[in-house]
């Protein structure tokens, strides 16, 4: 494996991914996000010089819709996912920055 | 103090788009609705929904890059912006990094000495807003209204260009006053439809670098905006002399209580992970489009202050202000468009109108009055059929609630009585009770005439005409 991931790194994306990882998972991961690297290094072996960053899969563009009011009142439906309620809205952990 | 500081800011503003839909999905924007009832499976982050761009936001973003002098991207894209915090359903934003569809503008604004400086914009780029958190204190947990996910924004990123609290809110009045004149926003810090972020470092006058910036949040007037960068200025300069190093933070400021403090902790690293929204299409402006939106732009200030100048006798200090808010220059417009005198529109905006919107806190876009009721009033005046101070009081009321003028006059009697006999009648009955000031106006002291006119609109319930009374006055003496 060439791309050997660091502690630090490990803990790091832990930290983005909101994450808590216990050791042996840290080890497994390391391993499993070095061998993901070195499959995409193998791009690095092509010469990519005259070729265009693709972005979308189809080369289509321009896709919009009008500004008009489509969608109606689903609050029922969108709450019935929700683990907990009240009041109409979704309760989380208290959140605050 | 030893050394000379100067103050370094560059300003993030977010304007929310006066679209009818959301920017990825056909949900009413419409503001007031109960929470979750202006939302469907786009934006509230279901997996498999697809968003599609609003069109309107595309055009309106492009607009206000036409007005700021941007290069308009010809090739645009949206990204994904990712992090984690419950008024973000999807777990990340879409927003545009790579190919923002405006870059390089600028606008003029007057400085503090009076001279002209242009105010650089890096970039304009359309996002997305998240929900709104709200804390309910009473059980110690957040409630999400998903109701604002989804509304556009356009994000107007300025180059570090400005100097002073003065400057800053120049930059802001001349953004609000242009992107009022396109109608693509109204504009309003205090309900959040520009937010305002300051980016601010100080630095040594001379020195060629920057110095270490923070970014303070929770800016919502400009009076807020002004304190905030006294007091960072302030902060940053204290903790160089004291030999110090300013951290590059996020911090949120707290007005009530005059200082910022810190947001984020360190350990939350802000790496945003970006990349291409695959589900979104790339956007190409064709030269047609572009000429369309173009050919579209309204008549902006200065046209309209020189159009003014030509059409209407009024002085330049009142087309300075009419049309330095766009609703009062279409209130002005279409009141005279009515058949109302120009220059007596213009008094009515310069004088009540503004006085009233000073007292009351209303904003010019909020005004409720029609044009038509005040063409009314006017007329009402014009032919005497209610003296000033009568018209002033039915002004307030139609400042309230935008009553029909005449009816309302109509219904509580308030027109000038000109009735020729009643009005001697009365005027006879107060001479005839004011023996004292009958004989010093005899005597020669102009003032008790004033003294008799007023009692007699007393006495008509200021009902009466104050040029017809003093007349009769004058006559019956």
């Amino acid at each position: 494996m060439a791309n050997n991931i660091s502690d630090e790194t490990i803990e790091y994306v832990g930290i983005l991914a909101k994450l808590e990882l216990s050791d042996e998972e840290k080890e497994q991961a390391k391993s499993d996000m070095g061998r993901m690297l070195d499959y995409i290094d193998k791009l690095g072996e092509l010469d990519t010089t005259d070729v265009e960053p693709m972005s979308h899969v189809f080369s289509v563009e321009n896709v919009f819709r009008e500004d008009v009011v489509t969608n109606g009142d689903e609050r029922e439906r969108l709450l019935s996912n929700a683990p907990q309620e009240k009041d109409g809205m979704f309760v989380v952990p208290r959140t605050f920055e | 103090m030893s050394k000379q500081y100067e103050t370094v800011i560059g300003l993030e503003v977010h304007v929310e788009l006066a679209t009818k839909t959301k920017i990825f999905c056909g949900c009413s924007t419409a503001f007031g609705a109960a929470p979750n009832t202006q939302t469907c499976p786009v934006c509230t982050g279901m997996p498999g929904s697809l968003p599609v761009l609003n069109k309107q936001v595309l055009e309106y973003a492009i607009a206000v890059g036409l007005a700021t002098n941007c290069d308009i991207t010809r090739y645009a894209k949206f990204d994904r912006k990712n992090y984690f915090y419950p008024d973000n359903p999807q777990n990340y934003q879409i927003s545009q990094l790579y190919l923002p569809i405006c870059r390089n503008g600028g606008v003029e604004i007057e400085t503090d000495q009076g001279g002209k400086k242009i105010v650089g914009i890096h970039e304009i780029h359309m996002e997305e807003d998240a929900g709104k958190l709200i804390h309910d204190e009473w059980e110690d947990c957040s409630l999400v209204d998903y109701n604002r996910s989804g509304v556009p924004l356009i994000e107007i990123v300025s180059e570090p260009d400005m100097r002073s609290a003065g400057e800053v809110i120049a930059y802001l009045e001349k953004l609000r006053q242009v992107i009022q004149y396109l109608g693509a926003s109204d504009c309003k810090l205090q309900e959040g439809s520009m937010r305002a972020d300051v980016n601010l470092s100080v630095r040594e006058v001379g020195a060629e670098t920057f110095g270490t910036r923070t970014e303070m949040k929770n800016l919502n007037s400009f009076k807020a905006i002004t304190r905030a960068i006294e007091g960072e200025t302030e902060r940053q300069i204290d903790l160089i002399e004291a030999g110090e190093s300013v951290v590059q933070e996020t911090r949120r400021w707290d007005d009530a209580k005059g200082e910022s403090y810190a947001m984020r902790s360190k350990e939350d690293a802000q790496d945003y992970r970006y990349f291409p929204d695959p589900d979104l299409t790339p956007v190409s402006v064709s030269e047609d489009m572009l000429e369309e939106i173009r050919a579209r732009q309204p008549e902006f200030r200065t046209e309209k202050m020189a159009r003014y100048r030509e059409e209407f006798d009024i002085p330049d200090y009142d087309i300075e202000i009419i049309t330095g808010e766009k609703p009062l220059a279409d209130l002005f417009e279409a009141a005279v468009a009515l058949g109302a005198q120009p220059k007596k529109v213009s008094n009515w905006i310069m004088g009540e109108t503004l006085r009233l919107m000073k007292e009351r806190e209303v904003d010019a876009s909020d005004l409720r009055f029609s044009p038509e009721n005040l063409a009314k009033l006017i007329s009402l005046t014009d032919t005497k059929q209610i003296n000033s101070s009568v018209a002033k009081e039915v002004f307030e009321v139609m400042f309230a609630e935008n009553v029909d003028p005449e009816q309302y006059v109509e219904e509580k009697g308030l027109k000038t009585v000109n009735d020729e006999g009643a009005l001697k009648k009365t005027i006879e009955e107060v001479i005839a009770a004011n023996p004292q000031s009958v004989e010093d106006y005899r005597n020669g002291k102009e003032k008790a005439i004033g003294f008799l006119v007023g009692q007699t609109m007393k006495a008509m319930k200021g009902k009466a005409d104050p040029g017809a009374v003093n007349q009769m006055l004058r006559e019956l003496l």
